[in-house]
């Protein structure tokens, strides 16, 4: 796997709110640039609105962004959402596009390359996750697998400086888990800085650096994943942990 | 069977039919279809305007598509018709010096049918999952380049047999424009027929009309069917195995 230029990512007190539903209550998160943070937590503490405000999906109420150090709240959000690769739990490649399209739409119309440069570009990519001979054929016809490794190609063709993954395994078969989980644990080793959304109590522990278990909107306890999963401090991250594993 | 006779004499006239046929291919055809694709190209681009603003986040945008739309939907396609083609004739003649209503024919059918298509397409792109919408964003899209290149292609595809239908109505409404009274050579297929039956006193003609509407119309119909199913099962293409997970969990896959 190449090496990335990766950056560091920061939250500050992050606070939002829907109407009267308080649903980030002041969270920080650190990323250092290269390594991969994980975040856990019940469904519904935040985790997947979390990674959407801190690449402005939706704006924070209050708080601050950090990337490499400087706050990227007033930059363009267009500009920011560059830097940030997203892939998603339901996939969301464009279904009327082909899998070289896919990867390669965002290079053309936002990077400006050529049509052959963006060709080349989203082949390589598309090799990289294994998918390169699947270049003409349409997301409907592919696995679910293969479908979220295109995703992935997708994102990584921008060159992003952070990767966030929201939950990218859950929606898939389980014998199809595997190959996605061998992908993002080649990345997290080859030094991108991630912040991967999980159920896959696994991953979070033998691949990411820290893990933060999140609840009801607030970081509960934060810490390296011996910590966390051998010695957790909390009664709710204990009542958490007994659950899902 | 004096009756039939009758009835065959009034309905089935064939020397009248003969009579009415040429100018039904040569002037009324061409002029159906010009109302009725000239209404149809422009409308759908209201249409198109129309939803975008259906949909925006701006309430002033919003709503002025919502009473455009529910001011043209509501009203009779004929009075609109004789309300555009008459009212606004001194205004056309003032800016063009043209005295031809068969303009303001085209007009009154793009607004009427710029409503109609704006909820079609409104439904299309508000029926295209918000992920998508949300994975152009993420890739650093703006809300107006994922609305053109992600969105709307796919809300378009979706509708494409409702627009078909709409076209369906517009070839059959373009009759309505004889309100205002067409010089010859611009008078469509009704009201050729119309006026043969006139002259005539005798229905055939109209009847010839009409099969000329269903030679257009049931094809279209048949074709809306068509391309319904192929949107709804696709090509026939099978789905390939996951490789990298093939050799773990065939079992799995049932």
């Amino acid at each position: 796997m190449t090496e990335f230029t990766s950056g560091t990512l920061t939250g500050k007190n992050l606070h939002l709110s829907f109407g009267h539903n308080h649903v980030l209550r002041g969270i920080d998160l650190h990323v250092e640039k290269g390594t991969t943070a994980s975040v856990i937590g019940p469904s519904g503490s935040g985790k997947s609105t979390l990674l959407r405000v801190m690449n402005r999906l939706i704006e924070p109420d209050q708080g601050d962004i950090l990337l490499d150090g400087r706050s990227v709240l007033k930059d363009n959000p267009d500009e920011l959402r560059q830097r940030i690769g997203m892939v998603f739990q339901q996939f969301n490649l464009f279904p009327h596009k082909t899998v070289l399209d896919n990867v390669s739409l965002a290079l053309r119309k936002l990077r400006k390359l050529s049509k052959d440069e963006a060709r080349a570009e989203a082949l390589e990519q598309l090799d990289l996750v294994g998918l390169k001979h699947k270049a003409d054929a349409r997301p409907a016809n592919l696995s679910g697998g293969q479908q979220q490794r295109v995703a992935i190609a997708r994102a990584l063709a921008m060159k992003p400086e952070v990767m966030f993954f929201d939950e990218a395994t859950s929606a898939l078969d389980p014998e199809l888990v595997k190959g996605v989980l061998a992908l993002m644990t080649d990345l997290a080793k080859g030094g991108m800085t991630m912040v991967v959304v999980t159920h896959e109590m696994g991953f979070s522990r033998n691949v990411s650096d820290t893990v933060t278990f999140m609840d009801a909107g607030v970081v509960v306890e934060s810490g390296p994943p011996e910590q966390i999963f051998t010695a957790p401090a909390t009664d709710r991250l204990k009542g958490f942990l007994s659950d899902v594993l | 069977m004096d009756l039939l006779d009758q009835l065959g004499e009034t309905f089935l006239n064939w020397e009248e039919m003969a009579k009415v046929v040429p100018s039904l291919l040569t002037v009324g055809l061409p002029n159906t279809l010009i109302l009725a694709l000239a209404s149809g190209i422009l409308g759908s681009l209201l249409g198109l305007l129309l939803a975008l603003m259906g949909i925006s986040r701006n309430p002033v945008a919003r709503w002025a598509a919502r009473i455009y739309t529910d001011l043209f939907r509501g009203l009779p396609a004929i009075l609109v018709i004789l309300v555009i083609g008459i009212g606004l004739s001194p205004i056309a003649r003032e800016l063009t010096g043209n005295r031809n209503p068969y303009p303001l024919g085209i007009l009154a059918l793009t607004l009427i049918a710029g409503a109609y298509i704006g909820e079609i397409f409104r439904s299309g792109i508000q029926s295209v999952e918000k992920g998508q919408l949300e994975a152009s964003r993420a890739l650093g899209f703006s809300y107006g380049k994922s609305m053109r290149l992600v969105v709307v292609p796919q809300g378009i595809r979706r509708v494409l047999p409702a627009l078909v239908n709409q076209f369906i109505s517009l070839l059959k409404d373009s009759s309505l424009v004889f309100v205002l009274g067409l010089a010859a050579s611009d008078r469509e297929i009704f009201r050729i027929g119309n006026d043969a039956m006139a002259n005539t006193g005798n229905l055939s003609p109209l009847v010839a009309a009409g099969v000329l509407y269903l030679i257009l119309t049931v094809p279209l119909t048949h074709f809306v069917n068509f391309i319904d199913n192929r949107l709804r099962t696709g090509r026939p293409e099978k789905k390939e195995p996951d490789e990298l997970a093939a050799p773990i969990g065939k079992g799995a896959q049932a």
